[in-house]
């Protein structure tokens, strides 16, 4: 399991590598630069300020430069949040939308999983109905009606939660509203993963063998077929997880919410070239090793596959 | 003339209105005196001599103070300086700081804190945005472009500590509207020295205004409190502003609803009949000085050289359909370049504005014609935008009024905004493109010295010699009343070669709670939180 572990990570450093590489430059082919603003500064300005922040040497030596401050630790200043470097900006943001994303993803297992097995168990009737309609209206309805329409009725008109914010981080009432938001499409989701895997499970040999020894249904269930049924809920979850601590631009523009999530969107519109590589590299390394969990965790669930 | 005078008459009694409320407030207010704000964006900085958007500024005017300040009639006010003199050849300035100022951590406040502020403003390795604005000081232009590598040699000198000296290239008769810019506030050397680009963060930030920094969290919100150091903190109400950046307008404007907030930065459009009819008298609609309009390509056919053809487009525009039907909020229709609402300054009245569309519109034609189009020769032009939901509605008015009145056959080009900046630059393919602008500072200058031909911002190409010569001979006069005049006669020559096409001035939207009392904002878009108390509700 070790030497699996340490040579997977091993793998991961020339693909970070090609990943710093590739987003490096395809960032510099756009068009415009960090100070291009509506209000164009004279020429000598901007040679100033290009200077300052290193945009006036070789593209090839700013990417040398790059990589060594990268190998450092140093993200580089932010060029449109000025007072802060990008290495601060995803430290501060980062627990922020990995709270929300974990709870999120929390729910999503445990309320999507336990409605997704019920409706597997329940096939073809009332329950089974119920439950992916719902889940199929989750799917479908997206995340930027689903909250507005939440924070309209709680917040507007009952008053019961906060619209927006975040207060100072503390307070329940503020992540309520958005992790529903966030958690209701993933429980959907999960819900009709592990329905279709579920009832596939139950009808394979070894749950029929699990019946035939006269083992309860409730066992059978939970000792046996849940552990295969959650296979592909696994690989579904591992690079989804990424994707969902590292924040939502939907919900965290909607809740004001101080994460990370719309960075990946605003470094790109105002050529922010480090906050952008920041993110960029960030989420390369939170994806390598959520995939790598979810081997690991196969390797758990699965006693077909082992690591050796 | 008659829309003027009644606007005064409503300005006045508007001002009795709220002299006679701020005076019955003493015993009304609230007791907790906290203003909360909707404020756009996360702010970029709070270093005044790096900020370059509103949303900074806005924070920076509440905890900084700078010599002056442009109040709510857009008036330049005494602010950290007490009194200031001009040499008879104005080209001297000299300004008296009020005896006594502190900053916020107790050090005394002098004449040398301006200076050393100005010259870390032009100096280059600051990288300021700005500091071109600073090019009316003797020296600057030199420094800020590295041809001069002496920052000491840049024209402000403290003189003694209560004194600051500041001397001109040349004379400039917008100098003082000018330093009510945000570049221009001093700063605390010592902190900055010490922290570095962190001088900025709560318990580091040292500043001179009414209020300091308490809490600053990314995305999240920005605290300042109330500053016992304040030259006038006895008149100071507010023990606290908090400011949200906020930056999806329908977010914002439930939170307001709620009551999560007092004031909103912005009023999404399409809620505007909403609003009026469900939250009546909480819309504050106040002109901005900036202008929506097209621009020409004036350096490329087809309307290159052909001012007939930019005089037929600019008639067929129905502006009062535009502000009416889709901006809705109070925008003004515009036909010349610098919009009303500057003191002393007379914008350009055009002819045909005030004809009906139908007379615009049989002009237009008969313009088309000459300019050698028609039925059976259509002009077939590229319409140019940045991608976004409101000029795209703007856009697809403006392409129907030019095919309805003229046969005009336009194609809708958006492009992201840093790409249609370049596009926008470089002047090979645009040929008629959206545009605006917004004053730097509070002087009809601000909008003038854009379309000379060697500005930077001058994305049509226009190029007229005698305006250029007009426009400079007015920014080297001091006489305020002839200054206007010249750049009147400016404004004229715009109007008559038309390389725009003005669509509306720009207009403040922001919704107030009802006790929310001096929340004035200027024609510059600027408040004081100074001035604002919550009354009892």
């Amino acid at each position: 399991m070790f030497s699996f572990v340490a040579k997977r990570l091993l793998g991961a450093v020339p693909t970070l590598f090609v990943i710093i590489t590739i987003a490096f430059f395809m960032i510099r082919l756009a068009p415009g630069g960090p100070f291009d603003s509506e209000r164009a500064v004279p020429a000598e300005i901007q040679a100033n300020l290009n200077r300052v922040y290193h945009l006036d040497q070789p593209l090839i030596g700013q990417y040398w430069l790059y990589l060594r401050s990268v190998l450092e630790g140093n993200f580089g200043p932010s060029f449109s949040y000025k007072d802060y470097s990008v290495t601060e900006l995803i430290w501060d943001g980062f627990p922020v939308s990995m709270e929300l994303g974990l709870t999120a993803v929390f729910l999503a297992v445990i309320i999507g999983g336990g409605l997704g097995s019920l409706a597997a168990l329940k096939q073809n009737r009332a329950a089974d109905y119920t439950i992916m309609t719902a889940a199929m209206t989750g799917i479908t309805i997206p995340n930027f009606v689903m909250a507005p329409l939440l924070t309209l009725v709680l917040g507007v008109y009952l008053r019961v939660l906060p619209v927006g914010g975040w207060g100072d981080g503390h307070e329940l009432k503020y992540k309520i509203l958005p992790v529903v938001a966030l958690a209701l499409p993933q429980i959907a989701y999960v819900a009709r993963l592990t329905r279709g895997s579920m009832i596939e499970v139950l009808r394979s040999n070894f749950i029929r063998t699990a019946r035939a020894k006269g083992l309860s249904e409730w066992l059978t269930v939970t000792r046996h077929a849940a552990r295969a049924a959650f296979l592909p809920v696994v690989s579904y979850l591992g690079p989804a997880c990424a994707g969902i601590i590292t924040g939502s631009v939907v919900i965290e523009q909607i809740f004001s919410i101080p994460g990370i999530g719309r960075y990946f969107i605003q470094g790109a519109l105002n050529r922010d070239y480090t906050l952008v590589m920041g993110v960029v590299i960030f989420y390369g390394v939170l994806i390598i090793l959520f995939n790598l969990l979810v081997d690991v965790l196969y390797g758990v669930l699965d006693p077909k596959l082992a690591h050796r | 003339m008659l829309r003027p005078r009644a606007a005064f008459g409503l300005g006045m009694a508007f001002a009795l209105l709220t002299m006679t409320s701020t005076l019955a407030l003493a015993q009304d207010l609230a007791e907790t005196q906290v203003l909360r704000i909707g404020n756009g964006g996360e702010p970029a900085t709070l270093d005044p001599q790096l900020s370059e958007n509103t949303q900074d500024h806005h924070i920076e005017r509440d905890l900084f103070e700078g010599l002056v300040i442009i109040d709510k009639d857009g008036k330049v006010q005494p602010g950290q300086a007490l009194s200031w003199t001009l040499s008879p050849d104005g080209i001297t300035y000299s300004f008296k700081i009020r005896p006594g100022l502190k900053w916020s951590n107790g050090d005394p406040l002098t004449a040398e804190d301006f200076a050393w502020s100005w010259r870390r403003a032009v100096n280059p390795a600051t990288g300021s945005k700005y500091s071109f604005l600073f090019f009316p000081i003797k020296n600057a232009e030199a420094i800020v472009t590295g041809t001069d590598k002496n920052v000491d040699d840049l024209g402000v000198r403290a003189v003694d500590p209560q004194t600051l000296e500041v001397t001109l290239k040349a004379p400039t008769g917008y100098f003082l509207p000018l330093i009510g810019h945000g570049t221009f506030l001093p700063v605390h050397r010592a902190s900055v020295e010490k922290f570095g680009n962190q001088f900025t963060r709560p318990g580091n930030l040292v500043s001179n205004g009414a209020f300091i920094l308490k809490d600053w969290t990314p995305q999240s919100r920005i605290v300042v409190v109330k500053n016992p150091n304040y030259w006038d903190a006895g008149h100071v109400t507010l023990a606290e502003v908090d400011y949200f950046p906020i930056e999806n307008q329908n977010e914002e404007l439930k939170r307001y609803r709620a009551g999560e907030i007092d004031v909103t930065n912005e009023v999404p459009s399409d809620q505007v009949d909403f609003i009026r009819k469900d939250l009546p008298g909480e819309l504050h609609i106040d002109p901005l000085l900036g202008t929506y309009y097209l621009g020409f390509n004036m350096t490329k056919p087809p309307f290159k050289d052909d001012p007939k053809l930019r005089l037929a487009v600019n008639l067929v525009i129905d502006r009062e359909a535009i502000v009416t039907k889709i901006t809705k909020t109070g925008e003004k229709p515009a036909y010349s370049w610098v919009p009303p609402g500057l003191p002393g300054y007379q914008s350009q009245f055009v002819e045909w504005q005030d004809w009906p569309m139908a007379q615009r519109i049989a002009k237009a034609k008969e313009l088309y014609k000459e300019a050698g189009y028609g039925p059976d020769h259509p002009l077939t032009v590229d319409l140019r935008y940045n991608t976004s939901e409101n000029h795209k509605k703007i856009m697809i008015a403006v392409a129907s009024m030019m095919k309805q009145a003229l046969g005009i056959n336009s194609s809708l080009v958006n492009e992201e905004f840093k790409v249609f900046l370049e596009t926008r630059k470089e002047k090979k393919v645009t040929q008629l493109f959206r545009d605006g602008w917004l004053a730097d500072y509070a002087d009809p200058n601000s909008f003038a010295e854009l379309l000379q031909s060697v500005s930077g911002l001058n994305d049509m190409g226009y190029s007229n010699p005698e305006y250029d010569k007009l426009v400079s001979t007015a920014s080297l006069t001091v006489d305020p009343a002839k200054r206007d005049e010249l750049l009147e006669q400016a404004e004229k020559l715009v109007v008559t070669d038309l390389p725009i096409v003005p669509i509306y001035s720009y207009t403040n939207k922001r919704l107030i709670k009802p006790y929310v009392v001096g929340f004035d904002l200027n024609i510059l878009g600027y408040f004081y939180s100074k001035n604002v108390s919550i009354a009892k509700h």
